[in-house]
């Protein structure tokens, strides 16, 4: 597009080159904080440039609530309004679980191009990387959130627990959203394309995102099934949201959700950085 | 081989350096010991381990064995501490094509630790003196292929590092983009820089290095200063078009005695082929024909090739060799020596 740009652009060895290449002054080195955000600029640079990428976080949960609400509400609620105030939390959580892999996707994409060299030959906090894009994701998810719980008000949904049940809802949601997170980017980096990455999480996400308590209460299923539904972590997601949004939560279950999170950044964000170091 | 330093002074000091991918050494056995403030330049075709080599320098690859001290820091154990005073631009633009050239500059600045303001300040410094300011806004994918390389390096200086890495810095770029990046390489080295450049010309290597390692096969297979490699290979070949091709083998004859030389009479009828020691010879040689009344429509005498240094070093011609990182086959580009 701008090929002729630089025969205009003639070079000339002056003093303002000689001046600006022997600026040798190295300033204090930035903590892991300020280089996180300083990529998460990147990351919002990037939205800049392509806004087709918000499509996922924006026409997805709108998508999602709508034809889910409208084909199931009358067949497993009898009717559309009651239906929605147990399908929006689980459904919520599936939108966003589901758009994290686009996490792994971008990484798998980038890494692939020279600038991740420099990245790993700076003298910076090595994860601040993917922690920087990881932030971005979160405000990624928060959006879709926003988007879809307006919706689910337009539509009916009247949670029992009021703002804060909703607000902490999506706060618990969010964190496991960005522990999650971890295992896309380290398939990200063991994946040889986006193509492999994209079948793999759909290989991992159908299955743990259907086969829950998201559409229907677990006690109609057959018992081999149930107990599945019971031990899946999107399961014990859905219950501490669904529970928080209706002011039903216990510790317990919130407990479960913390402690999973934890334990998924506990192995895949070490995995991660040390596949990120080695590559 | 090179002289010892066993003084502090040295920018790159390594032993033994070697690095395996599955059945292929690619870098098999360097030892390299770099004075500060000098040009090396790494000679060699694709996949001989040039690029390796320096992405282990640059911290970027841990060496399988091999002990390496980088501006007196030990390049596995100090790892943080070689990565404050190196710079790598490596052979595939390191820059964010997304993003905008000045955007960029920005996002190494604040990575740096500079402010929004100084990071902002250093960019359009660089894009100034590096002739980028009227793209500074445009994404750098845009940017064509010498202003890419040209973003590429000014982010390598954002802090102007004490090593800089240069991996094949004018590959695939048009002669006028060339001498641009040269230009460049040459004021960096003036203001202090010690730079690493790999390349697969020897006229690169020739322009810019104070010393050259030709490389192949993951070892060092020669080492010296251009002068001392171009007297192994000698100056180049001199090619030579008579009009009338009855005059040929009278030519011919006149060459061999002045050049002290074997004339090659390639299949053209027009043209000889000697290969040359000492250029001062040629224009005696020349000379001569002109006396001896045999018009000439053409001649040329052209530096000796990377592919002609090899053939020298190894006794073989440069072959294609699968490029060890990215298991693609690499074709071998090659260039034919300028007229000089």
């Amino acid at each position: 597009m701008n090929h002729n740009l630089d025969t205009e652009n003639k070079l000339e060895v002056d003093e303002a080159m000689i001046s600006a290449l022997s600026s040798r002054e190295r300033p204090v080195k930035p903590n892991g904080i300020s280089t996180s955000l300083t990529f998460g600029w990147r990351a919002l640079l990037k939205i800049k440039y392509v806004p087709e990428q918000m499509l996922d976080v924006t026409a997805f949960p709108i998508m999602f609530l709508l034809m889910f609400t409208y084909l199931f509400g009358g067949a497993i609620a009898g009717s559309t309004s009651d239906y929605l105030q147990f399908l929006l939390p689980g459904i919520l959580a599936m939108t966003v679980v589901t758009i994290t892999m686009y996490t792994g996707m971008e990484l798998n994409n980038d890494i692939r191009k020279g600038v991740f060299d420099r990245f790993r030959s700076l003298p910076i906090w090595g994860p601040s990387v993917l922690v920087g894009m990881l932030l971005v994701d979160t405000v990624r998810y928060s959006l879709a959130s926003a988007i879809m719980i307006t919706l689910g008000f337009i539509m009916g949904f009247r949670p029992d627990g009021g703002l804060v049940g909703v607000l902490l809802g999506v706060g618990l949601l969010l964190l496991f959203s960005f522990s999650l997170s971890w295992i896309w980017t380290t398939l990200g980096l063991i994946l040889r394309s986006e193509k492999s990455l994209m079948g793999v999480s759909m290989l991992v996400l159908f299955p743990l995102t259907f086969v829950s308590n998201v559409f229907v209460d677990p006690r109609t299923l057959p018992s081999w099934l149930e107990a599945f539904v019971e031990v899946n972590p999107i399961s014990l997601l859905v219950t501490a949201t669904r529970g928080l949004m209706h002011g039903t939560a216990t510790i317990e279950e919130i407990s479960w959700v913390l402690l999973a999170s934890v334990i998924i950044i506990g192995i895949f964000a070490p995995f991660t950085m040390y596949l990120y170091r080695k590559k | 081989m090179g002289e010892k330093h066993a003084n502090g002074e040295l920018a790159i000091e390594a032993k033994g350096l070697k690095k395996i991918f599955g059945e292929n050494k690619a870098v098999d056995g360097v030892d390299l010991a770099i004075p500060k403030g000098t040009v090396y330049g790494f000679l060699g075709p694709n996949g001989a381990g040039k690029t390796t080599t320096v992405r282990m320098l640059a911290t970027l690859l841990r060496p399988d064995e091999g002990s390496v001290k980088i501006l007196g820091y030990d390049l596995m154990g100090e790892a943080t501490e070689v990565r404050k005073k190196v710079s790598l631009t490596g052979q595939f633009a390191s820059v964010d094509g997304d993003l905008s050239g000045m955007e960029n500059l920005i996002l190494i600045g604040r990575l740096l630790g500079f402010s929004r303001k100084e990071a902002k300040e250093r960019a359009m410094e660089l894009l100034t003196a590096f002739g980028l300011k009227d793209a500074a806004k445009q994404q750098v994918k845009n940017y064509s292929g010498g202003m890419k390389r040209r973003i590429d390096i000014a982010a390598s200086i954002v802090v102007s590092p004490e090593l800089l890495f240069l991996d094949e810095p004018t590959t695939g770029l048009d002669p006028r983009s060339r001498n641009q990046v040269w230009d460049i390489i040459r004021v960096l080295v003036s203001t202090g820089t010690t730079v690493l450049l790999t390349t697969q010309y020897l006229e690169e290597a020739d322009q810019l290095a104070d010393r050259i390692a030709v490389i192949d096969q993951g070892k060092i297979i020669a080492e010296g200063t251009s002068g001392e490699l171009k007297a192994s290979v000698g100056a180049g070949k001199l090619h030579v078009r008579v009009l009338d091709p009855d005059q040929r083998a009278e030519a011919a004859k006149l060459l061999t005695e002045e050049l002290h030389v074997d004339i090659q009479l390639p299949s053209d009828p027009l043209a000889i082929v000697a290969q040359v020691s000492d250029t001062e010879l040629v224009t005696n040689a020349l000379g001569k024909l002109a006396n001896a009344n045999i018009k000439l429509t053409d001649f040329s005498l052209g530096q000796p090739s990377l592919d002609e240094v090899f053939l020298t070093l190894t006794g073989k011609p440069v072959e294609d060799h699968i490029d060890e990182e990215n298991g693609e086959e690499v074709q071998h580009i090659h260039r034919k020596g300028e007229v000089g």
